[in-house]
């Protein structure tokens, strides 16, 4: 009993401190280090939003696990347990892996699905029958072709989307697998050759976003870089009838 | 009196040695035994890590600063992929089975690993293939597709040159090694341990050891498949993973993970067994919660197994599948938390002694709970969108292989020390090389899962600067180079200990363990006498083995007949069943390793009749090798007085190599297992797969021949049967009628198939079935040749009534053949057409 005291005091003891310090290192991030033009921690629409949300709420309970397994293992080493006997060592043993190994993780799980699977949903791209504008990229190497079919626009490495309303990027490739990703607007996927993949893209206000290819994709892989610009509605409107105008 | 008894023990050690020593000079290249074999593996695996170390600190140095060109684009690709595929392929997995293979023998109280020409053999694959891969570095020609190679960026048409070549031939020729170990780690574990070893007294390392080679058996197979399929197309051009002719590059991604998750478990549970064995014995007490730890062996294993889609998270699969792969991604958090919270308990109730071992495991703690957390987040779908492919993913797979695997083989290293050397290391250096390394890794790796958030994609040569990338690569840079040095001072620390260490005697560390009964170094034979044992902490419980096993006072210890031998026993109650007889040094796994070498190389360079040359050596050294078995003059010849309490194996119709034979077949049931896999996978999701109206192959034709088959595998069976009930009348007359009818199946398998016409550089349909026809021919081809040989062998006398052995040996690989057959026939023949009408 007493030791089970001890265990729970030098936890609270370990982890106190280390709250703060984490909370400060991201109010400190998000203030300087975190943006980027490529940052997920500087999110710019929806889907990465809701990632980076994610990614602080796991930092901070993850980090609480670390730290605490790291303090347990501390202490563990350097206590001396007198004589520990077999009964005792048995009930240590069913209460430390049934709540470390088996509770833990559980409750880590289910916690972590409730909150991810909603976001995940949200992330996918809405039913055929939404009326959302359509752009077709397609991956060469190195380049991305982007098409606007029903304007009848062709341009290369350089997207235009509405501000404010999903889009839908249909992805395909025309020779290796790539991964299309603006990393400040929403999560990657993959351009494939033979498969037609679709992303949801929205970016919240206008302004210009960069993405790159993610998966490795040959020699230039390094050199896919292509921009999204986000226009008002009436801008983009204006945009897409003088670029089928143009071409 | 002690003078007599040290006087015997001295002769006694000199006939054991006799027999059991490798030969000296040069000539020890054909040594077999498992100490050495061991020890090969390991500094070969060493050396490779260098290499790898190397390869690590030229993309560090690339990456120090933005826009730099050190190395070309060109050289940085094959850079990365080369350190990966040297760490992964040719440093972790060879590495930790040549601890095993040193280690278990002496853990479960055996002289040897029941196949000791299979352990040198898979050494020398691992070394020829290993050093095939790495000229690829000096001929300019290294494969630079990433190691894990996906297609079609690694097919000819996108990798014209012969770097994917070196990376498909050489890994699978390395992979001969790893199957190698699978099988003989499996069947050595289950079948000879120390009489009275049950299961439940098996050393917690013999668990992790197992469930490794077991996951080896059922983990490889698709990596050897996939290597083959993409061989075949790029240099027979047929098409599995081009969309045009119905493949598709999806299924090479499926084929690759099904093996490269199950890797990471590979490599994870031998450390985690090194952690699990170093624990109880510097806390002194036994390990918290046994009988946990082997269940969560058991699920790491299979879970293992359920979530290779998490490498694919974003190639555009089912919402459904998704969410399965998921959940199955975070369980295997709970059988890895059980063994985290066992090991906390076990130094919890335990006094812990500081030692430079535990230093390093302490290491291997931070590091490896961090790379499991993330491991957590990245099986969330929507976070690994964000972060899949990016430097964050490159952390964590450094936090897990690093930590799960590196610190704890170290940590092995430093505690087995006295084993390999007779010496104890020295502490200082060896603190400061720890502090090193532990520093430098999480210099470079923590930070880098900041580089990734703020966007940095892995695999760039460069990144443009002011992108909040360069203040994060320059430390990790850095952090790479404190490491270095550190490795560089635990190297120079061993190296200084053989020379300064102080003589460690028997058990310095008052182990539990059997290993420790040895002398150190180890004699090659490991013990004197072979102990009976029922406990699982046997030099805790009963600390005079350390003597009497020396000293001669228990089993096995008549060498005048000159022979290897082990005790075999039953896999699970570990009661005595029979004395395994064992073969000497020998120089067939070499020279079979060389024929395989020159067929390796000649593929490489496409010279195919010179491919085709070294089948056959390979062929004509492995049927040798072969030969030498049962009571052929140089293996175990009958005598007059025939021990018979126990028996030698190969008087018996049960032993190691049946065993051998079945695990064998479920590793090859996996390949096959994954064949169909893949045929029904192009068939069901290649965007363009085309089924022919009417198929041209002869099912009549098939059928008959199954029917043909299955007459030889019943004629067989029935010969076996008789066999061990004492008859042996017809014997070698039924084994020719059964080759007889092995040629005849052949021959009209062979006919269907020039009669088919097939177009494998067109269609993936036509390809996967000439796979499948090349498959079966190959089988059964094999066991019609080694009946034809059984058949010699009665005619010589090294088979009959009294040694039934080989031909019970080689009945399943006949059932395998029969089922395998009738399988492909039913669905890769009857089964599209059936479908077809159908719909």
């Amino acid at each position: 009993m007493f030791a089970h005291r001890r265990l729970w005091s030098a936890v609270a003891w370990l982890t106190r401190p280390r709250v703060a310090v984490l909370a400060g290192l991201a109010h400190v991030c998000l203030l300087t280090g975190c943006a980027g033009e490529y940052s997920t921690l500087d999110p710019a629409g929806p889907s990465a939003l809701a990632v980076s949300w994610l990614w602080w709420g796991m930092l901070l309970a993850f980090g609480l696990v670390w730290f605490a397994v790291i303090g347990l293992w501390l202490l563990a080493v350097r206590r001396d347990p007198g004589d520990v006997s077999d009964a005792q060592a048995q009930r240590l043993q069913n209460r430390w892996i049934i709540g470390g190994g088996l509770v833990l993780p559980g409750v880590s799980i289910a916690v972590l699905l409730a909150f991810g699977i909603p976001v995940g949903h949200g992330m996918l791209p809405l039913s055929a029958d939404e009326d959302v504008l359509r752009i077709e990229v397609t991956g060469y190497q190195w380049y991305w072709q982007v098409e606007y079919p029903d304007a009848g626009v062709s341009l290369e490495d350089e997207l235009h989307i509405p501000a404010g309303e999903p889009v839908h990027i249909h992805l395909r490739s025309n020779d290796v697998i790539r991964s299309f990703w603006v990393p400040r607007l929403a999560g990657k996927l993959d351009a494939i050759p033979g498969h037609e993949n679709v992303l949801k893209l929205q970016a919240d206000q206008a302004g210009v976003y960069r993405g790159l290819c993610a998966e490795f994709c040959g020699l230039l892989h390094a050199d896919m870089g292509f921009t999204v610009e986000a226009h008002e509605r009436e801008d983009f409107e204006q945009w897409l009838s003088d670029a089928a105008r143009d071409d | 009196m002690t003078d007599s008894q040290g006087h015997d023990g001295g002769a006694q050690h000199r006939r054991l040695d006799a027999v059991w020593a490798n030969w000296p000079g040069w000539r020890t290249l054909a040594a077999v035994n498992h100490t050495s074999i061991g020890l090969r593996f390991m500094l070969t695996g060493v050396f490779f890590f260098l290499v790898g170390g190397v390869l690590a600190m030229l993309a560090r140095t690339q990456l120090a600063l933005p826009a730099q060109d050190i190395l070309s684009a060109d050289v940085y690709n094959q850079v990365f992929t080369m350190h990966g595929t040297v760490m992964m392929f040719l440093f972790a997995i060879p590495v930790l089975e040549g601890l095993a293979l040193y280690m278990i023998p002496k853990m479960i109280g055996a002289r040897d690993l029941v196949f000791p020409r299979i352990s040198s053999l898979g050494y020398y694959c691992y070394l020829f293939g290993g050093l095939i891969i790495l000229s690829s570095l000096f001929v300019g020609q290294a494969p630079d597709s990433g190691w894990f190679m996906y297609t079609p960026l690694s097919s000819a048409e996108h990798a014209p040159g012969m770097g994917s070549d070196f990376w498909l031939l050489g890994i699978t020729f390395v992979e001969i090694s790893a199957m190698a170990a699978g099988i003989e780690l499996t069947v050595s574990i289950l079948r000879s341990r120390a009489p009275g070893m049950t299961l439940r007294h098996m050393p917690i390392f013999c668990w992790y050891i197992l469930a490794m080679a077991l996951m080896i058996v059922f983990g490889f197979p698709p990596l050897i498949l996939a290597s083959v399929l993409l061989e075949l197309e790029r240099a027979a051009g047929m098409p599995f993973f081009e969309v045009a002719a119905g493949g598709d590059p999806i299924l090479w991604q499926h084929l690759f993970w099904l093996f490269g998750h199950p890797e990471v478990y590979i490599i994870f549970l031998p450390a985690a067994a090194v952690v699990s064995t170093l624990i109880p014995v510097f806390a002194q007490r036994p390990i918290v919660g046994y009988r946990w730890l082997v269940l969560a062996i058991i699920v790491t294993g299979f879970i293992s197994f359920g979530l290779w889609v998490h490498h694919m998270f974003t190639i555009g699969i089912p919402k459904l599948a998704q969410a399965f792969f998921s959940v199955a991604s975070m369980l295997v958090a709970v059988p890895t938390a059980i063994q985290l919270f066992a090991w906390l308990a076990t130094l919890w109730t335990g006094r812990v002694i500081r030692s430079l071992p535990m230093l390093w495991i302490f290491g291997f703690l931070v590091i490896f709970v961090c790379g499991g957390l993330t491991g957590v987040m990245l099986a969330l779908v929507p976070f690994n969108w964000q972060v899949h492919d990016t430097h964050f993913v490159v952390a964590h797979l450094h936090y897990v292989v690093v930590g799960g695997m590196l610190f704890p083989l170290i940590a092995g290293f430093y505690y087995w020390l006295p084993h390999f050397s007779g010496r104890m290391s020295t502490p200082v250096l060896g603190a400061l090389g720890f502090w090193l390394t532990f520093i430098g890794f999480n210099a470079t790796f923590l930070l880098m899962h900041l580089t990734g958030l703020l966007g940095m994609p892995r695999r760039v040569y460069t990144y443009e600067a002011g992108l909040g990338w360069d203040w994060l690569n320059l430390l990790s840079s850095v952090g790479g180079f404190v490491m270095a040095a550190g490795i560089a001072l635990v190297l120079l620390d061993i190296a200084l200990h053989f020379r300064f260490g102080r003589p460690a005697g028997r058990n310095p560390w008052n182990a539990d363990t059997l290993e420790w009964a040895t002398n150190t170094p180890p004699a090659p034979y490991n013990f004197a006498s072979l102990p009976a044992l029922d406990t699982r902490h046997p030099l805790w419980r009963q600390p005079e083995l350390l003597q009497s096993i020396p000293a001669g006072e228990h089993g096995l210890t008549d060498i005048r007949h000159g022979r290897r031998e082990t005790y075999g026993t039953e896999a699970v109650s570990g009661r005595l069943r029979e004395v395994i007889h064992l073969p000497g040094n020998s120089w067939l796994p070499l020279l079979g390793a060389l024929m395989l070498a020159v067929v390796c190389v000649s593929l490489l360079v496409r010279i195919y009749p010179m491919a085709l040359l070294g089948v056959v050596g390979a062929a004509v050294f492995l049927l040798r090798w072969g030969w030498e078995n049962g009571a052929h003059p140089r293996a175990a010849p009958l005598t007059a007085n025939e021990p018979d309490n126990p028996p030698l194996h190969s008087r018996t119709c049960d032993g190691p190599g049946l065993w051998g034979m079945w695990v064998t077949l479920m590793a090859n049931g996996t390949l096959y297992l994954s064949l169909l896999f893949g045929w029904f996978y192009l068939w069901t999701a290649a965007p363009q797969w085309t089924t022919p109206e009417t198929l041209s192959v002869d099912r009549v034709a098939m059928v008959a021949a199954g029917l043909v088959l299955t007459g030889a595998v019943v004629a067989y069976g029935r010969l076996v049967r008789a066999l061990c009930k004492g008859r042996a009348t017809f014997l070698a007359g039924g084994l020719l009628l059964v080759t007889t009818l092995g040629c005849l199946h052949l021959a009209v398998v062979l006919w269907a198939l020039l009669g088919a016409g097939l177009t494998p550089t067109e269609h993936a349909h036509d390809a996967m079935l000439l796979v499948m026809f090349l498959y079966l021919l190959f089988h059964a081809g094999l066991a019609t040749v080694l009946s034809l040989l059984q058949a010699l062998r009665v005619r010589l006398g090294y088979v009959g009534v009294r040694l039934p052995y080989e031909p019970v040996v080689l009945r399943p690989l006949w059932l395998y053949t029969l089922a395998v057959y009738w399988l492909s026939v039913a669905l890769f023949l009857f089964l599209p057409a059936a479908w077809g009408a159908g719909g």
